[in-house]
């Protein structure tokens, strides 16, 4: 699998909750800071994602768009 | 790659000034996404409450209005009456509606206005410091009730969604909550109906968001979440507390 979750980061405010929920463990807070400074996320494990959405769904701040790999595509 | 989640057109570009974690983005962004779906944007006038939501006029791609405290049912009223083409929206804590505002969300129910009111319950005042709500639970330490709210000098917590089953003109009344995903989807159904009962004319729909506060509440966002499904969730009733009996037409 090579699904994305798409990261806004100048609109990611560390909160954590998109970590809290994924299923897959696939997320985690990156070691850059935004011009805010915040901490922003990150995918860590871009192969376990299955493209399921929760982390845009909970997500307050609207920086996660998901993207789902098309087979043969 | 297939878009399984974009942004909504409901909302506007600006990112929101709500502290980290704070569920006030979540609902904002189900109702920018009805608006959108239900292809609402171009009619539709929403009132602002006065609490940490206030600026969402700067947020929501309709016309906004911003009302004083606790009058966002008033102005929400004028607006529908003066224009009952437009689809009309309140945006309100639970200061707004359920303590200042008590008077204006009860009457506007009995008067059956054709309007939609977003109730956020998140337990405190979170704009002005965090002082005690009337939704405020028992024992719950706010700067007001720095021992925990003590019944027997604080009162009891108002469920204003139960309330207002009582009251005829509501002939929607749901009340949810946005802790998990699965919250997330069922608070947009809710919504969803809320908005279809006014397009259908039949009268005051109202639904009630269990919310949170992290920064007031003095946890983290995730513990919020937390807080608000072992502690919040039991003490308030849950669910489509109240449906139209007849779906469509003018007639209640
Ligand atoms: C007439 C008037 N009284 C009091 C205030 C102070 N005030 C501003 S916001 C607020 C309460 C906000 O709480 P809530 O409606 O629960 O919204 P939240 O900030 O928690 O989202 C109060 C009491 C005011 N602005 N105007
Ligand atoms: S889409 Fe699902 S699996 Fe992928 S990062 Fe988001 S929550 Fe995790
Ligand atoms: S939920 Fe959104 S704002 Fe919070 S850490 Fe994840 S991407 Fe950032
Ligand atoms: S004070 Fe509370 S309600 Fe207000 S933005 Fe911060 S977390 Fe949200």
């Amino acid at each position: 699998m090579n699904n994305l979750v798409k990261i806004n980061s100048e609109r990611c405010k560390s909160c954590g909750l998109c970590i809290h929920v994924c299923p897959k463990d696939v997320l985690t807070i990156g070691e850059i800071a935004n011009s805010k400074g915040y901490y922003t996320v990150e995918m860590k494990d871009q192969t376990m994602c299955i493209a399921c959405a929760f982390c845009a769904l909970i997500c307050p701040d609207l920086a996660l768009e998901v993207y789902r790999e098309e087979k043969g595509k | 790659m297939k878009p399984i989640f974009t942004k909504t057109k409901g909302l506007t570009d600006r990112p929101f000034h709500y502290c980290p974690g704070c569920t006030h983005g979540i609902i904002h962004r189900l109702i920018g996404e009805l608006l959108e779906e239900m292809n609402l944007i171009e009619k539709t006038i929403g009132v602002a409450p006065v609490g940490c939501s206030g600026f969402c006029e700067n947020y929501f791609a309709c016309d906004m209005i911003g009302a004083a405290h606790g009058r966002a049912v008033a102005v929400a009223t004028g607006a529908k009456r003066a224009r009952p083409d437009r689809f009309v929206f309140t945006y309100q804590g639970d200061g707004d509606g359920a303590s200042i505002g008590l008077a204006e969300t009860i009457s506007a129910a009995a008067r059956g206005e054709r309007i939609t009111s977003i109730f956020v319950n998140n337990a405190i005042y979170g704009m002005t410091g965090g002082q005690m709500a009337p939704t405020s639970l028992i024992g719950q330490k706010t700067s007001t009730s720095p021992y925990g709210r003590d019944a027997e000098t604080m009162g009891f917590p108002l469920d204003l969604p139960k309330i207002l089953t009582q009251v005829e003109g509501a002939v929607y009344v749901a009340s949810v909550s946005v802790d998990s995903p699965q919250g997330i989807k069922e608070a947009k159904k809710a919504l969803r109906r809320a908005f279809q009962v006014q397009l259908d004319g039949l009268g005051y729909s109202f639904v009630s968001i269990l919310s949170t506060c992290p920064t007031n509440w003095g946890v983290n966002p995730v513990e919020a979440l937390e807080w608000l499904q072992t502690k919040m969730k039991p003490h308030f009733a849950l669910g489509e507390l109240k449906v139209p009996t007849i779906e469509g037409g003018d007639a209640v």
